[in-house]
């Protein structure tokens, strides 16, 4: 099958700064993908090489086999780019910008898709409003209405619900979950990480313009082993066969840090040996936060 | 094909939805010009034999203002997408940079035909010039026009901002443009100036411009349509290479 994006050896440097370093990529049709890493790790300079708006220092990259830069054309057809500035132009108004886009591409009659995208992104009513006089939010939603107008099989997202209201963003991921459905790939980075975990089957993790972690949003977050047990006790003071496992207590609410499900059975066969009840058990799973910041190993992990 | 028509086309509804300050604006400014510099000039000027200073001058505004408004349409088109960075639509599309020069470029031109329409049509209020050869005039018009679009296009790649526009616009346009003889006719230079002149691009559109309405002019026309089109063949070529190689618009 090939790939919806693949990129090889990908380089870029500006000047002395190395923005990306020797990348391989390959995403898959139908993959729902997520692009994370601090700010300046290179997603975004990723994405604009894959969109024809920056060329590599070095090495390939091809949108659904279309090499980028020397299948320009065939490539940019395949592929939607929502850019993370939110940009307009206030000579037109949002119908007139969906036209012209959809021209762009070769598109002559796209009234009915047109319509579609505006009901569902919300900006029916507003399609002969000029895009000067739109909100934040539904200039966000007409750029990624623009990234649509041909239909690409690839979607890129570039920090799509920056700036978008909490109820819209869900109807707004409802749309992309749908797209993704119908068989489109989406790719997006975002600094929401609980919606990268909701929405994505895969994440690459980038660092200073290399892949840190590539994997399955599922193991990514499980590799990590950092759950927390915890339990409520009838005592406050934990057996000395426990103190082995780091953690803290409040009153009788104890957390333990442990690496595997099977240290569970051990330490509540040390409570029952001590004699003490335990009166509530819950264990934490680790989250995609605690993840990326452990592997990033940085202290802003929400400022992707 | 859908892709050139449609950037051409949103081209020219950028213009035309502010027509009052790309087309009416200009043809004001020009009426301005014929009725100061003739009044001051009719009685003591002529420059052709029979020919008054304000027939003389006519043409000569005609031409400036297609060539002004030629090249503001591209550059400014360029620049403001550039800065409000909506330019990254038409980066995104499969658009060829041929496609991307010929849509600007014709989008300039016809603007240029436009103001220059109305320029003429308001002067001949004033004053009935004759008209020799309309293929002269047409072929000049269209060419200079073009020529100015590309002008503006390189200006427009080129600036990063506004103030390096205006720079362009008033240290290089400008002066090419007011010392081409749109208000004299370079015989009644001094001959050091005569000889400048040659070398000056928009002297040859003027004056094969006018060389339409009068049957007269400094030089042939047959040699100005020679420079002209080479000027827009250099730098045609010369846009043609910084769009292909994404010269300040791809980084």
């Amino acid at each position: 099958m090939t790939p919806a994006i693949e990129v090889q050896q990908l380089s870029k440097r500006y000047g002395k700064l190395i923005a990306l370093d020797n990348l391989d990529l390959t995403v898959q049709p139908g993959e729902f993908f997520a692009l994370l890493g601090p700010n300046g790790a290179g997603k975004t300079t990723l994405i604009s090489i894959l969109a024809g708006l920056t060329r590599a220092s070095q090495g390939t990259a091809s949108i659904m086999g279309y090499d980028v830069l020397t299948e320009y054309s065939e490539a940019r057809k395949r592929l939607g780019v929502v850019p993370q500035e939110l940009v307009y132009d206030p000579f037109f108004t949002v119908r007139e910008m969906l036209v012209i886009q959809s021209g762009y591409f070769g598109i002559k009659r796209n009234d009915a898709w047109i319509d579609e995208i505006l009901q569902h992104l919300d900006l029916s009513d507003r399609a002969h409003t000029n895009v000067r006089a739109l909100s934040g939010g539904m200039k966000r939603r007409l750029l990624i209405a623009q990234a649509l107008v041909h239909k690409p099989p690839v979607i890129i997202l570039d920090e799509p619900t920056a700036g978008v209201d909490v109820d819209l963003r869900q109807s707004l991921w409802q749309f992309i979950r749908q797209l993704n459905l119908e068989g489109h790939t989406v790719v997006l980075t975002t600094h929401y990480l609980e919606e990268a975990e909701a929405l994505c089957n895969r994440v690459a993790v980038l660092k200073q313009g290399r892949i840190v972690a590539l994997d399955s949003m599922h193991s990514l977050v499980r590799s990590t082993r950092d759950y927390t047990l915890e339990l409520r006790l009838s005592t406050d003071i934990l057996p000395p066969g426990l103190t082995i496992w780091p953690g803290k207590h409040n009153g009788c609410l104890h957390s333990l840090k442990i690496k595997e499900y099977t240290e569970i059975e051990t330490i509540l066969a040390i409570l029952r040996q001590s004699g003490i009840q335990v009166l509530d058990m819950q264990l934490l799973q680790p989250d995609l936060e605690t993840v990326f910041m452990k592997i990033t190993g940085s202290d802003a992990a929400g400022d992707s | 094909m859908i892709g050139f028509y449609t950037l051409f086309y949103k081209e020219l509804l950028r213009f035309w939805k502010v027509s009052l300050q790309t087309i009416l604006a200009p043809v004001l400014s020009s009426l301005l010009y014929l009725l100061i510099f003739s009044h001051v000039l009719s009685a003591r000027v002529e420059v052709y034999d029979g020919v008054p200073y304000t027939g003389f001058l006519i043409p000569g505004l005609v031409m400036m203002a297609v060539l002004q408004n030629a090249f503001a349409n591209s550059s400014s088109s360029l620049i403001q997408s550039k800065i409000t960075g909506n330019l990254v639509f038409i980066l995104l599309s499969p658009l060829s940079y041929l496609e991307i020069f010929l849509a600007y470029v014709s989008a300039s031109t016809l603007r240029g035909l436009i103001v220059g329409l109305g320029v003429y049509a308001v002067a001949a209020w004033f004053y009935s010039s004759p008209l020799q050869s309309i293929l002269w005039v047409v072929l000049f018009a269209l060419l200079g026009s073009a020529l100015l679009g590309v002008l503006g296009m390189i200006a427009g790649i080129m600036s990063d901002k506004f103030d390096q526009l205006a720079a362009f616009q008033n240290f290089i346009i400008l002066p090419l443009t007011f010392l081409s003889g749109v208000f004299y006719s370079i015989h009644s230079l001094p001959p050091i100036w005569q000889f400048l002149s040659h070398f000056n691009p928009f002297f040859y559109m003027i004056d094969g411009f006018r060389y339409g309405f009068f049957g007269v002019s400094d030089i042939s026309p047959y040699i100005s349509v020679i420079v002209v089109l080479c000027c827009l063949a250099v730098m045609s070529g010369w846009t043609l290479w910084m769009l292909k190689s994404g010269y300040k618009i791809r980084s």
